[in-house]
Formats: C-alpha cells, sequence, structure tokens
C-alpha cells in the first residue's frame, strides 16, 4: 500500500495550487515592502511598484480562489477540507506527536494518506482554517482597501480603515507563517523534493 | 426690609447683565442689518422714497460664522474705519489698507504659541507672496469674518483636512476668486493630480499643503507654499516610517490625544491609517517575536531529522 502509486492531485487542483502559489508570494513581498516602506532599504520593492503589483495580484488571487470554491463545491476535492468535530483534538494530537517525536523514532504515520485522506488531521485542519476563514477575511479586506469609498470610515469610534488594514496585515502575517511551515512540512515526504514533485506530476 | 432689599439687588444685577449681553449681541447690529442680508433697504431723503439694493456678495457677512470665528467678538469699527457708521459710506473708505495679522497679534505672549512673526517669515518665502506681492494678503487664505484655528478646536483630522482644503479651493476650485490673484489660466486640479492613486481617498484625508508647503518642525502649519514643481511627488515621502505626514497635523493631534486618553488609547485609536506610516510599535515586536519562534522551531526539528536520520 504504502508503495502504491496515488493519483491526488487533478490538474485544476496543481494550476490552482501554483497559481495561488506564486501569487501569494509575490502579494507577500509587495505587502512587506509597503508595510516597511523605506526608500534607502534595496531589498524592498519600491512603493509604486508594489502597490501595483499587490493590487494586480490580490485581484488575480480572488479569482483563482473562486476556481478554488468552485472546484471544491462540484469535485470530491471539497471532502478533504471536512472535519468530524467528534474526536478532532485527540487527532490532531496524535498528529502532532507523531512530527515532534514519533518520526524520529521511525514509527509509521498514523494517519497515513490515501484517496479518502489526502491530507493528514493537522493538515486537513490548518488547510480549511486557512482556506475557509483566512482566505475570504484577506480577500474581503483586501477588495475594502481597494475601493477605501465602501469602507465605513468610524467603528466603535476607531478608523474603519485602520481596523481593515489590521485586519488585513495580521491575518497575511498569519497566512504568511502558514506559508514558511507547508513549503518545511512538505519537505517531510519519501525525499524532500517528493511531496513538491506530487504537486507538480499529480502522482504521489 | 432686608430681603426685600436682596432682591431688589439680584433684580438690578440680573437687569444690567441681561442690557450689557444685548448690547454685545448687538454691537454690530447696524452694520449688520444691512450685511448680513442679500438686500439692503435705505431712506432716500431727497425723495422721501424707500429703496431696496441688493448686496453685493463679497460685502455680505455670514453672522453665524463671524460669531463662531476667531474674531467673533469684535466690533465691526474695530478693524474698519468707524467712518462706516454713517450711511451712505464714503467713497474712499473703500480704499482702506486692510489689518494684517501681525498688526495686531505681533509680539504678544498671549499668541505666542500661534507663532505669528515665524508664519510671517515663512509667507514672505511662499510662492503665492512672491507671485503677487501686492495682492496676496493673510485675508487671500483666512477670511477674517469666519476664519478659525481649526486644528485646535477640530475633534476630527478628517474635518481639518477638510477645512484646510477648502481655504486652497476657494481660489484653485474658484475661477472669479483665482483670477483676481494671477493671470495665469486656471488650474484642473483633478487633471493635475490624475497621477496620484486613490485621488477622491487623497483628496479626502491629506491637506493640500502636506504636499505643497514646505516641511516644518516648528509650526504646525508650514506657510512655505512652494510651486508646483517642488511639490512632494513620492509615494515615500509619506508612506514610510520617517513619514513626512508624522511632522504636522497628525503629530499635534496625536500629541493632543495622548494628552486626553493617555498614550495607548492614541496609539489603538487612531483616526488615521497610512499605509507603510502606521506601525504599531508592539505588533511589529510581537510579530517578529512569533516569526521568529516558527524559524527556530522549523530549524529544531530539522537537526532532529538530520542527526536522527543518520
Amino acid at each position: 500500500m504504502a508503495n502504491e502509486k496515488l493519483y491526488l492531485y487533478p490538474l485544476w487542483i496543481r494550476i490552482w495550487h501554483w497559481l495561488n502559489a506564486v501569487l501569494f508570494i509575490v502579494l507577500l513581498l509587495t505587502g512587506i515592502s509597503m508595510q516597511y516602506s523605506n526608500p534607502e532599504n534595496p531589498l524592498l520593492i519600491s512603493f509604486e511598484l508594489s502597490v501595483q503589483l499587490h493590487n494586480i495580484c490580490g485581484i488575480a488571487l480572488s479569482i483563482n480562489y473562486l476556481l478554488f470554491i468552485f472546484g471544491n463545491l462540484f469535485t470530491s476535492n471539497g471532502k478533504q477540507y471536512k472535519m468530524k468535530t467528534k474526536g478532532l483534538f485527540k487527532r490532531l494530537y496524535d498528529q502532532s506527536v507523531f512530527y515532534l517525536f514519533g518520526m524520529f523514532k521511525k514509527q509509521d504515520p498514523p494517519f497515513p494518506i490515501s484517496l479518502e485522506n489526502k491530507f493528514n488531521p493537522l493538515q486537513r485542519f490548518i488547510y480549511s482554517t486557512a482556506m475557509y476563514i483566512g482566505f475570504p477575511i484577506i480577500i474581503a479586506s483586501g477588495i475594502a482597501m481597494l475601493f477605501p469609498e465602501i469602507i465605513i470610515p468610524q467603528l466603535f469610534g476607531v478608523s474603519g480603515l485602520l481596523v481593515t488594514a489590521l485586519l488585513h496585515v495580521v491575518i497575511g502575517f498569519v497566512l504568511s507563517l502558514f506559508l514558511f511551515i507547508h513549503i518545511y512540512v512538505c519537505t517531510i515526504g519519501n525525499s524532500i523534493i517528493s511531496n513538491f514533485r506530487s504537486m507538480i506530476t499529480g502522482w504521489h | 426690609m432686608k430681603l426685600s432689599k436682596l432682591i431688589l439687588g439680584c433684580i438690578c444685577l440680573l437687569l444690567s447683565f441681561s442690557l450689557y449681553a444685548q448690547k454685545e449681541t448687538n454691537k454690530n447690529h447696524s452694520c449688520l442689518k444691512c450685511h448680513a442680508h442679500r438686500t439692503y433697504k435705505y431712506m432716500n431723503e431727497d425723495f422721501g422714497m424707500e429703496i431696496k439694493e441688493s448686496m453685493c456678495s463679497n460685502r455680505m457677512i455670514d453672522t453665524l460664522a463671524y460669531q463662531q470665528s476667531n474674531h467673533g467678538m469684535f466690533k465691526c469699527t474695530d478693524c474698519h474705519s468707524p467712518e462706516y457708521e454713517t450711511f451712505p459710506h464714503a467713497g474712499n473708505l473703500r480704499m482702506e489698507l486692510m489689518y494684517a495679522c501681525n498688526d495686531c497679534h505681533a509680539g504678544d505672549p498671549e499668541y505666542a504659541k500661534f507663532h505669528f512673526e515665524a508664519i510671517e517669515e515663512a509667507f514672505y518665502e511662499s510662492m503665492h507672496y512672491n507671485r503677487s506681492p501686492d495682492a496676496f494678503t493673510c485675508w487671500s487664505c483666512h477670511n477674517p469674518h469666519t476664519y478659525k484655528t481649526q486644528a485646535r478646536i477640530g475633534e476630527k483630522i478628517s474635518e481639518t483636512v477638510s477645512y484646510d482644503n477648502n481655504i486652497c479651493l476657494s481660489c484653485h476650485a474658484d475661477v472669479s476668486k483665482y483670477e483676481l490673484l494671477t493671470e495665469r489660466e486656471n488650474i484642473n486640479i483633478l487633471k493635475s493630480h490624475e497621477w496620484l492613486p486613490n485621488q477622491e481617498l487623497h483628496f479626502k484625508s491629506v491637506r493640500c499643503i502636506e504636499c505643497h508647503a514646505q516641511l516644518s518642525d516648528s509650526l504646525l502649519v508650514s506657510h512655505v507654499v512652494m510651486s508646483k514643481d517642488s511639490a512632494i511627488r513620492e509615494c515615500t515621502s509619506c508612506h514610510s516610517a520617517n513619514s513626512h505626514l508624522m511632522a504636522s497635523l497628525y503629530r499635534y493631534k496625536s500629541l493632543e490625544s495622548r494628552k486626553g486618553s493617555g498614550f495607548l488609547n492614541a496609539v489603538i485609536i487612531n483616526e488615521s491609517y497610512v499605509i507603510g506610516a502606521n506601525r504599531n510599535k508592539y505588533l511589529n515586536i510581537l510579530s517578529v517575536v512569533i516569526f521568529g519562534l516558527v524559524l527556530i522551531g522549523i530549524f529544531t526539528h530539522t537537526i532532529f531529522r538530520i542527526f536522527k536520520s543518520k
């Protein structure tokens, strides 16, 4: 079973995934360049260019997100993001213990990958949270800042624009942490690059 | 007997106070009965006819705005010639030279915090004064009948921005007033600012003088208005840690807000948001700590993987 090849990632998922990855990285770099804007820092992208790139990639990422939503609605891939609450904590705990200790003791993974369970419980929980909570918030707040006239001027005495921007930056930061952890965890496979290759070929 | 004397005394005091108040309110009545209206009437005694005329619009006074303005407590003849008290007014009165700010405010310790002398020096350096030294005065921007120090009394930055920008727009969006000061063709500011992204938001949130006046650390409002070639066009002048905006109104408002609601509230309850300039120190530290912990976690895990795979 362990050596059997599984076709886990159909073409539309791979296209969505790599588009999402490239756009997210550009958004992260341009977002940092705007947030920490400093014309004297050569590592940052210029503010004008950052604004334009961030706007274009933000719109592209939002359209790409629709592909993800519709793909999940109309294919079986949507099931991979559903979780049963019963025993969730136990499953998350078991998977965490595997990552922290079990894998170093050469133990078998507690939740082996199958066509029905592409993700282990920890992945399922984090991916669902990122895609169904994080992404909608960052996209909605991003659209609001693209059209600031739609933002409520004052929210409980605080500038609506400030609240929106803060939400956008905080979620962006959390999602960027996810990106780093995601890339690192993807190196935990049969070889360091096997998971990356899977997302190119579709075969695990 | 004593009680009745006391009551009588109180009544007299109230009466005199009310008469004084009425006198204060009516101090400008003889002027405003004509100058507060679009039309005025007078008796042509030669012909025994009552004549109704229309009031020239720039001779009209908005009484409410005048009462609320910084100079609202003055009698008209405190600044204008007492000869105006007779009607019809003598023609040569129109030639009277108006007072400039420092004719009253210079050297007065009570007004030291407004830095009138420094403002005057800055004004003489301004492009406005140097292009039309005879025509451009303090009153070209600050209408003496309505002017109030908005930033010091305004609750919100947006109100101050709107008030201050309307001063600029009173000429730069009104051909009739603009033509009084220059021979140049009128400027279409929407077109000349086409390059500015999110133009409407910038116009609502930023004062014209933030980009068009020289930065001043000592004056709340810099009065060295520059030519358009010297205006700021770099986004990072405002959108960066050393934001140009933090030198004037925004710094003042932030300091005032800290006095009123404490430092932390001023940091949290911030009216304005400027990408690249608004950075919360505590959030910055927190994000660096969290990011550092994640990297340390990844690094430690990697070390264990390398060590255990041997």
